[in-house]
């Protein structure tokens, strides 16, 4: 499909509509999703525009709905998810539902505040209760007539104590005791306690009243003698029945009302929103002077015109009116949104594209080489087929539950779940480079059998006997012996030889270094190609693109050439020169060292290579400004012959003429550094896959030999006590440390990878992106 | 000879799979994308595949083993 290569052929419709079949209309194109309404008022203020008001009213019933839905959510009534009712808002059901909001609200807010007032009124008569009941010894023992009761927070208890004392040196007497709760009284989790002061004098009375209203104690006026007291109770007893009963029925109608609403709240709340977008779409718009007919410039993808225009049919038949709405296709010289068509497969790619900078219209998209070459590079930094494996699972796992797991509204997780086909990917590539690097948590596979022998190594064949083997440590296999080496290398990977051998990481990082440089030439040199599609004209193809392919060709093709030359020719390690002395050498011109041959005719082929090289540069660098300069040059003598009537605008075309020349000479100059310099940092900057592919195996190595392999070794019976504790440390080492934190980083380097050495080849990436009016998105994205 | 058969089966299995099995790919809106992966991941699959068997081809040193690991690889493999 063309459109995923490139971005979308898009074209600016105007739309004529009727007023009274706008909200059908706009309602059906949010469905279809595939228009962008362009601003047709764009210096009037917010507060400025027609349906201002409209769209603060929706405002105000999502504040509404918000507090509705809190509301039901507190008291745990169950919200029903599905709801498949696809009505068209029109403008009577926005006061419809206005009005019906306003009393729901009303009469929630009076319920609630009803119901704490019973509250409270509940819990100072529990009080009183428990005042009188345990106020009876009180009374027996103390024979004082002036006294202060209430209760009091426990806690505050102490510090109350300890004033009173202060205060008053001992000149009252004290009593309290913990009210202890009984089971349904659960109002009030804080601990009281109930207290009593007996004093002399009617002044320390109200010096106590007071201290009592400082420490928020709630007094209660409790009667002297026992009978009253007793009559009291009763009185309270009765009180707090009836008042338990109110509450119930409070609590009930509360919840009916509750679940009235939540049945329909998801169904307004969709509503709700459609209305509001309706509105600001139509603020967009413009509206002629009769009222009766809007105007609308929309964006819209030249291969869906004809839906559109089904849509809007629809739209206006239902509404009733007479007049189908017109379709008007403009030209236009404005630059139009980019839209690529994706699929939900391919949005995670085009989405960690497009957060790099938006391509412009028309322009070349990275996305479909990205979806194989981005996991493709992480799996070359992360290269372990048996972390490969586990991720490979979460991400099955994840796309196969995928609506579960949508459902939790986790920012993280969704981020996850967006990106489960990436992760997949990741996986499947990361089992066949772990295959290739011979890796599975840190162990080799030997399927073949491995190239190396022991045994020629010894006598009568070698130079081992069995004294070398008591005298040193660690013993080098050579090559050069005959039998030591097969001659036929491992056929599917590294050797396993390799991975019990202690010299391991100096044939692994040769190996992984010059793969890197393979890799990162052979990638740059395909963004290069790239952008060979981005040139409309044969011209500037000669003009820039065969500059730069030679450019890199000659000197890092050429590197590639002496890499796989030394690898497939036979040598002795004696005489073999080093690759980056060989290549340091042919830049700076420097034969004079003997031995630094390859092959016979090295020096007039570097020679020439260097010089066409540096030819390049000056190509690149005068090539296009100059060509430009002439055809302004032509231009501007053609100009002057026609214009000369039109005197001010021959001046003003000389200035801007010159003007551009000199931003021409200087962005070609600045293309030019970038490029050159750019190939070879560039270059460098790929050994990252080197690095990374080197620390995960470290990492993994050391999580085998300091955790799993302790438990392993361990003899004794308790060894499987052990190893099961080991096991479970181990695993949890990996997932975090291996899986997230190393799969996180390789994403990281792989991206950045993508985004600068690849992109910066061929990609602009300064358009803007194509964001239609979609109920489907408003909904996914809430 | 040891080195050519793993040379040609590897060869021909990226070679079908990034230019054989893209004409039966069926027409649908697709069709590109899938036949571009194809093709990326032969060639990918297959440059690293190459280069980590080129790499070997002619070693300019050997693996260092500890006198145990050489003792037990004298006795256990061929």
């Amino acid at each position: 499909m063309d459109s995923f290569f490139r971005s979308e052929e898009m074209c600016l419709v105007q739309l004529f509509f009727q007023t009274e079949s706008a909200h059908n209309c706009i309602n059906e194109l949010g469905h279809l999703g595939l228009v962008q309404f362009k601003d047709l008022n764009p210096g009037t203020v917010a507060f400025q525009r027609r349906f201002v008001k409209e769209v603060k009213k929706c405002e105000e019933m999502e504040r509404i709905l918000r507090f509705l839905e809190n509301e039901v959510v507190k008291s745990n009534i169950p919200i029903p998810a599905d709801f498949t009712s696809e009505t068209i808002p029109v403008p009577r059901d926005v006061l419809d539902l206005e009005s019906r909001f306003d009393k729901l609200e009303q009469e929630l807010k009076e319920i609630n505040s009803n119901r704490d007032t019973l509250r409270q009124n509940f819990t100072q008569l529990m009080e009183i209760n428990h005042l009188l009941q345990m106020t009876d010894d009180f009374f027996e023992e103390v024979a004082i007539r002036l006294f202060v009761a209430g209760v009091i927070k426990h806690e505050r208890f102490p510090a109350f104590e300890k004033i009173l004392w202060r205060l008053f040196h001992g000149n009252f007497v004290l009593r309290h005791a913990e009210i202890k709760p009984h089971e349904e009284e659960n109002m009030d989790p804080v601990k009281k306690d109930v207290f009593v002061v007996f004093v002399q004098g009617d002044q320390i009375r109200g010096k106590i009243r007071k201290l009592c209203d400082g420490f928020h104690a709630s007094m209660y006026p409790c009667p002297n003698n026992a009978y009253a007291r007793k009559e009291m109770r009763t009185n309270v007893n009765t009180r707090i029945e009836d008042l338990r009963l109110v509450l119930k029925r409070t609590e009930e109608f509360r919840e009916t009302t509750l679940t009235a609403a939540a049945a329909n709240l998801q169904e307004w709340a969709s509503k709700v929103k459609k209305m509001k977008a309706i509105y600001y779409t139509l603020n967009l718009c413009n509206i002629d002077i009769t009222q009766k007919l809007i105007v609308a410039e929309i964006w819209c993808p030249v291969s869906d015109l004809n839906s559109v225009h089904t849509a809007l049919i629809h739209g206006s038949e239902q509404s009733g009116s007479s007049l189908s709405p017109v379709v008007n296709r403009i030209q236009t010289q404005q630059t139009p949104p980019t839209f690529n068509r994706v699929t939900s497969f391919t949005s995670g790619f085009q989405s960690i594209i497009d957060a790099y900078g938006v391509g412009n219209y028309q322009e070349i998209n990275p996305a479909p080489y990205t979806m194989v070459t981005f996991p493709f590079l992480f799996a070359v930094m992360f290269g372990d087929c048996g972390h490969g494996l586990v991720m490979t699972l979460l991400a099955l796992w994840l796309i196969l539950h995928q609506e579960h797991f949508r459902k939790l509204k986790n920012e993280l997780i969704d981020m996850l779940v967006d990106g489960r086909y990436i992760i997949f990917l990741m996986g499947l590539f990361s089992i066949y480079t772990g295959l290739i690097y011979n890796d599975c948590f840190s162990k080799s596979f030997n399927v073949f059998g491995s190239s190396w022998s022991v045994r020629p190594m010894f006598h009568p064949h070698g130079p081992w006997t069995n004294d070398t083997l008591h005298d040193s440590g660690h013993l080098h296999l050579d090559p050069l012996v005959s039998g030591v080496y097969s001659g036929n290398p491992y056929p599917f990977g590294v050797d396993p030889i390799w991975n019990i051998a202690s010299n391991k990481l100096s044939f692994l990082n040769s190996y992984k270094m010059k793969m890197s440089v393979i890799m990162g030439v052979a990638h740059m040199l395909f963004g290069v190609t790239l952008s060979l599609v981005n040139y409309i004209n044969l011209k500037d193809v000669a003009l820039q693109f065969i500059p730069e392919v030679i450019f890199m060709l000659s000197l890092f093709g050429y590197l590639i050439f002496l890499i796989l030359y030394k690898w497939c020719v036979v040598m002795k390690s004696e005489s073999a020169p080093s690759i980056l002395l060989l290549f340091i050498n042919m830049m700076l011109f420097d034969y004079s060292s003997e031995g630094t041959v390859l092959y016979r005719t090295q020096k007039p082929v570097q020679i020439f290579l260097v010089v066409v090289a540096v030819l390049m540069v000056p190509w690149l660098l005068f090539a296009k400004p100059l060509l430009l300069y002439r055809k302004h040059k032509q231009l501007k003598f053609l100009s002057l012959l026609f214009c000369l009537s039109l005197f001010f605008g021959v001046k003003k075309a000389f200035v801007s003429l010159q003007v551009s020349m000199a931003d021409i000479f200087v962005y070609q100059g600045i293309h030019t550094i970038e490029y050159c310099l750019g190939c070879i940092s560039n270059t460098a900057s790929y050994l990252r896959l080197w690095a990374l592919s080197l620390a995960h195996a470290e990492l993994s190595e050391v999580l085998w030999k300091m955790v799993l392999q302790v438990a392993l070794r361990v003899t004794s019976g308790m060894g499987s006590v052990l190893l099961a504790v080991t096991f479970a440390a181990f695993a949890v080492l990996t997932v975090t440390i291996l899986l997230v934190m190393e799969g996180l980083s390789a994403f990281l380097h792989a991206l950045r990878l993508h985004w600068v050495e690849f992109q910066n080849k061929f990609y602009k990436g300064s358009g803007y992106k194509f964001t239609p009016l979609s109920f489907d998105r408003m909904r996914d994205m809430q | 000879m040891a080195f050519s058969i793993p040379m040609v089966i590897v060869t021909l299995f990226w070679g079908f799979v990034g230019g054989v099995v893209p004409w039966f790919i069926p027409k649908g809106p697709n069709r590109g994308v899938v036949i571009t992966m194809l093709v990326l991941t032969a060639v990918c699959c297959y440059l690293f595949w190459l280069i980590a068997i080129l790499s070997q081809l002619n070693p300019l040193f050997g693996p260092a083993l500890s006198n145990d690991t050489i003792w037990y690889l004298q006795f256990h493999w061929r």
